[in-house]
């Protein structure tokens, strides 16, 4: 039997606001438990929300860039659910007249092709608090300082076949909400949270299967393995002659596994009702048309920049324009050193691979563009190899200063005086004349295998600071 | 509505019902029900549900912290509290 997957994703974007959607407390993350929660925040008696305008801003400006119809009139409405968290007993949110319509990302395929993902809506609303397991002698604690902190929650149409089109679609988003500014990003601080809606049928099959939805995913890495865990175990159940209950499962990123959260036998009846409290929101065409105007540039629009202005392949215009701070860093780097390949290059292996190490963000990297520039600028002027670059850009990495002041304390500069190459390539002849001898009785075919001995010992008794085009071209001659 | 759904709505509104009053407040709520299915009569497949009674919009606020933090205040009215949380009877997911 041939299986297809069926996913729709639902994230929670985060909205970088100083003040909550409904009050003008703080939303800094990580401040001391309840000393951001205000009387509204707490549904105090009497109190009554106040909506911010940067969230609508926001929310239109995540509209735009999907290419939605935006609603002229929005409209709140009363989620109602009991959980320590939610102080109000309902979540504040949108649901007949969600502020962001219908829109599509479109996500770049293995194969080269781009596929289009529909987004059904996407709507306002405010973030629940915190609640803490940990023992309180039996009972849990409650941090209300992100309750009411304002989030726009995206909802896709079940359009992804496969966990690498799920994970594209998230980190498209994610590059479209960064670059906008309208969210910091930062998933490990629950910034952005993905919910997964998953179901499988038979191949051909219209009809869709039973979903199971998985919540809480902050991270690309464990939403690809959560997708690829539930599509193995749905297929399990049903080819084993079950059926797939329709349950809310939660991910646990310590043990690598979802259990059910709950099933909906129970299921939720919030009964939806437009809030008493708001008014409805009216925006008009000059509003939207502002805020149009003044874009900024989103991923795509700078993936198709970076491939005419800077020649990068599709590939690498992928990678460096789907987050800006990485994209900012990637043409600062190469504006001042004037090589935009060279710059991908150490951007995308040396820097990420140190980043993700780390665990850090291009925000968090020890070194400036200006200093990658200068690194690569002593590269393309051969100043120093390839091999001493990586050692400069581990000195940089430590804070040990700029690239030209590291090579010339460390004395890494590299030697392409001839005379002094020339003098190495005889004394590694004449102290290995066995080798030379079977290098030069051997294949034409096979020479250039055998050459790699030779020159690993003069790089070696050059301390790596031999410039390795001109060693190969001298041994060459001497060998001939 | 049957007793059986008023017991269910009485759950999900964390009211409590007994069991002697379940009958009668399921009469009581009837009552209501009818005078909502007088209403279900009048036509309104053209009109745009209504969300507010006042033909008015609502004013947005500009963006700014203007809350400072009150939680030795906020915590006093809570039953139990500790290292400035709030405490609850424990949730188990």
């Amino acid at each position: 039997m041939e299986w297809e997957t069926v996913i729709g994703l639902e994230v929670h974007v985060q909205l970088a606001t100083q003040s909550k959607i409904f009050s003008g407390s703080s939303t800094r993350f990580g401040a001391e438990a309840n000393t951001q929660a205000s009387v509204i925040d707490l549904a105090m008696p009497g109190t009554l929300p106040s909506p911010n305008a940067e969230a609508f801003r926001y929310a239109v400006m995540f509209g735009l860039a999907i290419n939605a119809t935006i609603a002229k009139r929005s409209v709140f409405e009363r989620k109602n659910y009991f959980y320590p968290d939610l102080p109000k007993g309902y979540q504040t949110t949108q649901l007949e007249a969600p502020i962001v319509g219908s829109g599509a990302v479109d996500i770049a395929l293995d194969n080269g092709e781009t596929k289009r993902i529909r987004i059904h809506h996407a709507h306002l609303e405010e973030d629940a608090g915190k609640s803490l397991h940990e023992d309180f002698h039996g009972m849990s604690g409650i941090d209300l300082n992100r309750a009411g902190t304002p989030l726009i929650e995206v909802v896709t149409e079940p359009d992804m076949r496969n966990a690498p089109e799920a994970v594209a679609c998230a980190k498209k988003l994610h590059a479209i909400v960064t670059s906008l500014g309208i969210c910091d990003g930062n998933m490990s601080q629950g910034s952005m949270r993905f919910d997964v809606n998953i179901s499988v049928r038979l191949k051909g099959e219209e009809k869709l299967g039973t979903r199971t939805e998985t919540k809480n995913l902050n991270s690309f890495r464990f939403m690809e393995r959560c997708i690829e865990q539930e599509v193995q175990r749905q297929i399990e159940v049903l080819e084993d002659g079950g059926t797939i209950q329709q349950e809310t499962r939660l991910y646990d990123g310590d043990t690598h596994t979802a259990r059910s959260m709950r099933s909906k036998e129970e299921a939720n009846d919030y009964r939806y009702f437009p809030c008493p409290d708001l008014l409805p929101v009216v925006i008009d065409d000059e509003y939207i048309a502002q805020i149009r105007q003044a874009l900024p540039e989103l991923p795509d629009q700078r993936q198709q920049r970076f491939i005419a202005d800077y020649k990068l392949s599709n590939y690498d215009a992928d990678i460096l324009s789907a987050n800006a701070d990485i994209a900012h860093f990637f043409e600062a780097t190469a504006k001042a050193c004037g090589d935009a390949k060279l710059s991908a290059n150490w951007l995308m292996g040396e820097v990420s691979a140190r980043l993700n190490a780390e665990e850090k963000s291009i925000a968090e990297a020890p070194l400036s563009p200006e200093q990658l520039a200068g690194l690569i600028r002593r590269i393309s002027d051969a100043t120093v190899s390839n091999k001493i670059a990586k050692k400069v850009f581990d000195a940089m990495w430590q804070g040990e200063g700029d690239a030209d002041s590291i090579i010339e304390a460390k004395g890494l500069k590299q030697v392409s005086d001839t005379g002094a190459i020339e003098q190495l390539v005889e004394d590694v002849i004449a102290n290995n004349a066995k080798q030379v001898e079977n290098y030069r009785n051997a294949d034409e075919a096979k020479r250039p295998k055998m050459l790699g001995f030779f020159v690993g010992q003069i790089m070696k008794a050059s301390k790596g600071q031999a410039n390795p085009q001109q060693v190969n071209k001298i041994l060459l001659q001497k060998l001939k | 509505m049957e007793p059986s759904e008023i017991e269910k709505l009485a759950d999900l509104a964390r009211l409590e019902i007994t069991a002697d009053t379940v009958n009668e407040t399921a009469k009581s709520i009837n009552e209501v029900l009818a005078l909502v299915d007088q209403l279900k009569s009048a036509d309104t497949d053209n009109v745009q549900p209504m969300s507010h009674p006042l033909d008015v919009t609502q004013v947005l606020r500009p963006d700014q912290v203007t809350e400072s933090c009150q939680r030795e205040k906020l915590l006093e009215s809570a039953p139990a509290t500790e290292r400035g949380l709030f405490l609850v009877p424990k949730v188990i997911e």
